[in-house]
């Protein structure tokens, strides 16, 4: 049976909230950088030069960020719940492409985002924790 | 090199990488102070952290080099085996009880990366 208190579930919405912004954040960041300034051309230089790019650099500690607090999250709850629930950020990184990137979203990629936004919250519904 | 390697190193370092993480996290108990500090200091100090970490870095670099020889178009939906994946190896190795609802939201989501993608 579920041995999660309110406790626990207003923590674990919280850590995922969290784990979902640092993550889109980050790649957002990290992509904006490449794009604006930022190069990779292959030599082991470039790959030191392209952590002095501020968007570069924002979105290094972002992830840094992400992989703590998903660490932190998964001290308590199940690897089956957090999978599902932070997967919501795909549907933030569509939205982010389509906000500042001007990508079009065609109704098939609505469909998807339902079905996403449902599964998050179909998942997020149950006891996080279960195991033992 | 066919896209499939890189998709089947990707798939296999994530949940590899996640499982380590889940395993050892839950060995650790519940963190109850969030601190940026012990935390790193935890993840520097196991090994099966350190390992989940490497994997993850694996998976990274893995997911540059199939957008290289793919579209992202292919390459997320692909990768999104991993969803399933794990969640069947969190019921047999992490012992979680996966219910009715979280296998539905779990393909519900699964589906809707597959649709998000096209």
């Amino acid at each position: 049976m579920p041995v999660s208190s309110n406790r626990l579930v207003r923590k674990t919405r919280l850590f995922s909230a969290i784990v979902v912004a640092t993550n889109v954040l980050g790649n957002f960041a990290l992509s904006w950088g490449m794009k604006h300034g930022a190069a990779l051309d292959g030599s082991p230089l470039s790959f030191v030069l392209v952590v002095f790019n501020p968007w570069v650099l924002v979105g290094i500690t972002l992830l840094a960020g992400w992989v703590l607090s998903r660490m932190a999250l998964l001290s308590w709850a199940d690897l089956s719940y957090v999978i599902p629930v932070t997967s919501v950020g795909f549907v933030l990184n569509a939205i982010m492409g389509a906000v500042f990137l001007g990508e079009t979203i065609s109704p098939m990629r609505w469909m998807g985002t339902l079905c996403i936004v449902g599964g998050t919250v179909l998942v997020g519904l149950t006891a996080p924790k279960t195991e033992r | 090199m066919s896209p499939w390697v890189y998709v089947a190193i990707i798939v296999v370092s994530t949940v590899a990488s996640d499982l380590l993480q889940s395993w050892e996290m839950k060995r650790q108990g519940e963190v109850m102070h969030f601190g940026i500090g012990s935390l790193l200091r935890t993840l520097l100090s196991k090994a099966p952290l350190i390992a989940s970490v490497v994997f993850l870095a694996v998976s990274f670099y893995a997911f540059l080099a199939l957008l290289q020889v793919s579209d992202l178009s292919f390459a997320v939906p692909a990768t999104a085996l991993s969803l399933v994946a794990e969640t069947i190896l969190a019921r047999l190795l992490l012992k979680e009880r996966v219910t009715a609802a979280r296998w539905a939201g779990t393909a519900l989501v699964t589906v809707g990366v597959y649709l998000l993608a096209l």
